[in-house]
């Protein structure tokens, strides 16, 4: 803070010395601007902090004031409490996981199919058609609501967890990501080599571009493991069954009539969130960058 | 040796892309459709697809002019969006100016957790906040008192616990939710856009003897336009179909005087509670033309030249 008082003693005129004057005057305003972004970047914590902690206190201890802000003895009954109101609490998690899996495994192999014909090969029709794949996008979500649940019933998909996996099999965003990077990435030579050689274009994609997908596939797999594994809209109009529910439709049961049990509730929504700051931690940056690489593009 | 392929070359592009297509047009495009033909009749689902009555434009005057909620819901999604959605950019602009700025090898760290927010389960992490903004021990409130303390600051703080609950403050609650959500996504944009600009002309300006703030404000902000412009966008379209923060943070029900019901709720109650697939299809129609109205008033605002 010391160095706020400098620019007045610096001298006047000459013009070095004012723009030295100049860094000094911005060096105390960069420190104050450092702890307010931190004290911000802190505050964006505190809900996290709180979930955890929470889920190891009895609802009592939660509910007292001031409220506790370290970590108590309670996680164990609270894990049993959970149980004992979601009893489908186990099967709700596998389902959660089931759906991620399998959405994520089907968007990896079909948007990179699509991304291999968009960016390595030429056809008619290629860029209108990738232009009505990218604004599909733009579509809200909730217009396919309604329609959706009664599309569903008539399959007879109601309460099936295929209503949830296969509609979201082939997104635009994974289309996208994987046309954009295979175009940076695969050599044009390689596939022509590939393509002389007689390999047929499934085989030149399985061979040749799938194995130096890696990144751009992680990448995507992230996304769209993500998506699934919070999505609450799509179960909640086509799931009917407790047994049946993802992880974020049992744990909104919990919210029902009657005392909310916060710990059992904080312990519930840790396990849910808890994978996702374990993958953020490890793959914050490769996250980030393929979710604003579309923005960048346009 | 050349082997036969099984797909014709001629026609592999298009055997690799009709995945999309097929699924799109099976889950996307046929109930978009079908959600068309809906909105003009009435329709009992359980008298099958002969139930359906052609009603004309019913449903849309009914939503229009006799739904008192639909216009509340209305009025609560445009409040919301706004009291949320005008301060993430005017915090995001600056904080992504400064975070790729000041904090060297800790950037990633510091916009990681600005981020955070926005990948993690929004019911799970709602259902904390409803606990936060418990009137009695919620830590909001347990913050404003002891802010109270603090001079100055404190006179700007409540008298009282508040009940996040009353009408009146249930809108707040919400918005203060997406913000905490969304400010960081907002910010990573930014940050990938002022990434693009070219480090001479930063560099250049700073010879010259600009401060931060005037590159900030001349050769920055006139630059990330495009993607102001983008970034708004998708605010608009994300804040206006708002669903699952209030429908978590009011227990499904819109809360008090259903102070914090969204239209797309009130859409889903439509259908789901009252089951009337009908008007809700014809809500879900106003609402998207709302929307592209809303992103149109904001293409010829701040797109121009894009």
């Amino acid at each position: 803070m010391p160095i706020a008082t400098m620019p007045g003693a610096a001298p006047r005129g000459a013009s070095p010395a004012r723009k030295r004057a100049r860094a000094g005057e911005s060096r105390a305003a960069l420190w104050i601007g450092r702890l307010v972004v931190l004290a911000g970047a802190f505050t964006m914590l505190v809900p996290f902090w709180f979930m955890f902690v929470f889920a190891t206190h009895s609802n009592s201890e939660i509910l007292s004031m001031p409220p506790p802000l370290w970590f108590g003895h309670s996680l164990g009954d609270n894990l049993r409490d959970l149980l004992e109101r979601l009893p489908t609490f186990w099967w709700n998690l596998l389902w959660s996981l089931w759906v991620g899996v399998a959405t994520t495994a089907l968007n990896l192999f079909f948007c990179s199919l699509a991304g291999h014909a968009f960016a390595l090969l030429d056809f008619a029709g290629k860029e209108r058609l990738y232009a009505a794949i990218m604004l599909t996008m733009l579509l809200p979500g909730f217009i396919f609501m309604v329609p959706t649940a009664l599309t569903m019933s008539w399959l007879g998909w109601t309460n099936e967890h295929r209503s949830l996996i296969v509609p979201g099999a082939c997104g635009a965003l994974g289309i996208f990501l994987m046309r954009q990077y295979i175009e940076s990435a695969i050599p044009r030579d390689l596939v022509e080599a590939a393509r002389l050689d007689g390999c047929s274009e499934f085989a030149i994609w399985w061979r040749v571009v799938l194995p130096l997908l890696g990144p751009a596939l992680g990448t995507l797999a992230l996304i769209t493991f993500i998506g699934s594994w919070n999505n609450f809209i799509g179960p909640l109009v086509v799931l009917r069954d407790m047994d049946r529910y993802t992880l974020p439709l049992a744990l909104r049961s919990l919210q029902g009539s009657g005392q909310t049990p916060w710990g059992a509730l904080c312990a519930g929504a840790a396990i849910a969130v808890l994978p996702l700051l374990v993958l953020f931690a490890f793959t914050s940056r490769r996250l980030i960058a393929g979710l604003t690489a579309g923005a960048v593009k346009h | 040796m050349k082997r036969k392929p099984w797909i014709p070359a001629r026609w592999a592009p298009y055997v690799f892309i009709s995945p999309f297509f097929i699924l799109f047009g099976a889950f996307g495009l046929f109930p978009l459709l079908f959600s068309i033909v809906l909105s003009f009749h009435q329709w009992d689902p359980v008298a099958g697809i002969t139930g359906m009555h052609f009603v004309g434009l019913d449903n849309f005057a009914y939503a229009l002019m006799r739904d008192d909620w639909l216009r509340k819901a209305m009025f609560n999604t445009l409040w919301i969006a706004l009291v949320s959605g005008i301060p993430q950019h005017l915090v995001a602009l600056p904080l992504a100016w400064f975070l790729n700025r000041a904090f060297g090898r800790w950037r990633n760290a510091v916009t990681g957790a600005y981020f955070l927010p926005f990948i993690t389960s929004t019911v799970a992490i709602s259902l904390v906040f409803s606990s936060l903004f418990s009137k009695d021990f919620g830590l909001v409130n347990a913050a404003f008192a002891a802010l109270r303390e603090v001079p100055v600051l404190g006179w700007l703080m409540p008298g009282q616990s508040i009940d996040w609950n009353q009408p009146g403050y249930t809108k707040w609650m919400i918005s203060a939710v997406v913000f905490w959500r969304y400010v960081g996504w907002n910010t990573v944009l930014y940050m990938s856009a002022i990434q693009t600009i070219p480090g001479d002309l930063l560099e250049a300006a700073q010879i010259d003897g600009a401060s931060a703030r005037q590159r900030f404000l001349h050769i920055v902000l006139p630059l990330l336009k495009p993607m102001v412009f983008f970034a708004v966008t998708l605010s608009i379209i994300g804040n206006l179909q708002l669903f699952e923060e209030p429908f978590i943070l009011t227990g499904g029900t819109g809360g008090i005087d259903q102070a914090g019901k969204t239209a797309a709720m009130h859409m889903y109650a439509v259908a789901f509670m009252d089951g009337d697939f009908g008007t809700a299809s014809a809500i879900a129609w106003l609402l998207f033309l709302m929307i592209s109205g809303a992103t149109w008033i904001n293409k010829r605002l701040l797109g121009a030249r894009a």
